[in-house]
């Protein structure tokens, strides 16, 4: 590693006015050959190449990406972490991406700002209260925290929400402490740098155009700067994986989707943890800098264009101000989209392909960035040992043809309805 | 973005509701590879990187189902038609 992150660096840094810091990750050349290529080099790329040196001593591989890292949806996230899920296949998985997020900074030597504020979801009938214990009760099945809050319990936490809504009354929450947020570009810089300090090249500017095989599988990518040989591919391409893996002649049950987030100017501290709103679509944290983060559903229809269009603004401001009243005030500082990769049961594939060699990594819909740690160190298990991880064991690809589908919402197959 | 419906004319986004890509078609279920024919119906998608071809209905509007085709690089909407006019009576084809 070129030079540890500490305190001491940092006040040694601090005298001599900061001219002393190295650049965090190298910008190599790509070699003719590679033990391990991952395609993307957003979070669930690099966390990928990172596990693969650091827990199976991988010491050949390329991370190739097509713009700058951290460029895709790593930096267009709500940065919240959780592992409240409800069926089996997914539980164990997320629990395992938080406990990873607990020690990450530590880890990996870089401030990533993990931030434990809790995870709290509303609920505003009965009937959304029982689903609320019974996704609380599979939790606690599966080791995971979580807590049944009452209406007074969230009005200390929350005191500026609608608790009298004439339509959707607060009637309680779904808390789970340990939820809570990360500070996205640190993820993608901090996994880079760790990455690079294990001898992994992170190749950015260069885009996969074509994935060579022969008769026994996969042999190399083409790309912008040239053909690269590896036999063993992972492709973690996040809302352009259907693109990659068509380059192979993959079709996928998958969709790239269009999700708005918001931030707003920065206000004193009024929201102190993750609150979903559970009458619609809405989730809104508060940032250390004071700016309220939030975001609703998905604009609905198929794109890439990582932007969106304005009646899902004005869809999710309305499901805001239906929370927070005091919301309708606020000026909102900026908006932007990402493109999500949405699978037919809003669950992620972490899998082999039918190509020989080619793996993928896909489906996160929009709960990818929470995954990242998880989905770095199961996806670099399986490219290493060819194993599937047990926490990631659901995460197949033929399970759609086999239907063993692991569906969250109960919405089918529309992936923009999960 | 606004889709320029052939009966009300160009019309605001929120007037419809997206139902998904157009250029599937139901598989007969009595052919030999019926199971698999199933699967890609249900499950894969081209997922194109440039026009598409994808259903809306004008719920807000005339009650058309309408295919629009329509670029999902930059939202650029090409043209909509009346999704009878294209799909036929849903037979495979």
């Amino acid at each position: 590693m070129a030079s540890r992150y500490s305190i001491f660096s940092l006040l040694k840094e601090s005298f001599r006015g900061h001219r002393g810091w190295a650049p965090a990750w190298r910008d190599p050349e790509p070699q003719p050959a590679y033990d391990f290529i991952v395609i993307g080099g957003g979070g669930h790329g690099l966390a990928t190449a990172y596990y693969l040196a650091k827990n199976h001593g991988a010491r050949k591989v390329a991370v190739l990406e097509k713009s700058y890292i951290g460029s895709g949806s790593v930096g267009r996230n709500t940065t919240i972490v959780r592992s409240n899920y409800l069926m089996p296949g997914n539980i164990p998985f997320y629990e395992h991406s938080l406990k990873l997020w607990e020690g990450l900074e530590q880890d990996i030597n870089y401030n990533a700002m993990v931030s434990q504020r809790g995870v709290l979801n509303l609920f505003h009938n009965d009937s959304q209260r029982d689903a609320c214990v019974r996704r609380g009760n599979s939790m606690h099945l599966h080791g995971v925290d979580g807590e049944l809050l009452d209406r007074d319990d969230v009005r200390k936490l929350l005191p500026m929400a609608n608790f009298d809504n004439a339509r959707f009354p607060i009637h309680g929450g779904l808390l789970q402490r340990r939820g809570g947020t990360v500070r996205h570009d640190a993820v993608a810089w901090g996994y880079a740098r760790a990455a690079d300090s294990l001898g992994v090249d992170i190749i950015q500017n260069c885009e996969v155009t074509g994935i060579r095989q022969d008769g026994s599988g996969v042999t190399g990518v083409e790309t912008t700067r040239g053909f690269i040989a590896s036999r063993r591919i992972g492709m973690a391409c996040a809302g352009n994986t259907s693109r990659v893996a068509a380059l192979a002649g993959l079709r996928l049950p998958i969709e790239s989707h269009l999700l708005q987030a918001f931030v707003s100017e920065g206000l004193k501290p009024i929201v102190p943890c993750v609150v979903t709103f559970g009458a619609g679509h809405f989730y809104i944290s508060q940032s250390d800098k004071g700016a309220l983060v939030f975001g609703g559903s998905l604009d609905m229809y198929n794109s890439y264009a990582s932007r969106g269009n304005l009646p899902l603004v004005e869809e999710v401001c309305e499901e805001g101000v239906a929370l927070m009243p005091c919301l309708s005030r606020v000026r909102m500082l900026r908006s932007w989209g990402g493109v999500m990769d949405m699978s037919m049961d809003g669950s992620p594939i972490i899998d082999r392909t039918s190509v020989d060699g080619l793996l993928l990594n896909a489906g996160w819909c929009y709960g990818g960035f929470k995954a990242t740690p998880a989905s770095g160190w199961c996806f670099a298990h399986l490219l290493a040992t060819d194993q599937t991880h047990e926490v990631a064991r659901a995460y197949r690809l033929d399970r759609f043809a086999s239907g063993r589908l692991i569906d969250e919402n109960g919405a089918g197959a529309h992936p923009n309805r999960h | 973005m606004r889709i320029p419906c052939p009966h009300c004319g160009p019309r605001t986004l929120d007037e419809f509701t997206y139902y998904g890509d157009a250029t599937v078609r139901r598989p007969s279920a009595t052919g030999p590879d019926a199971e698999p024919a199933f699967y890609d119906y249900v499950y894969t998608r081209a997922n194109p990187f440039g026009l598409h071809r994808e259903l809306w209905f004008h719920q807000g509007g005339c009650h058309e189902w309408l295919v629009v085709e329509r670029d999902t690089r930059n939202h650029d909407i090409k043209g909509a038609v009346p999704a009878r006019s294209v799909c036929g009576s849903g037979d495979a084809r």
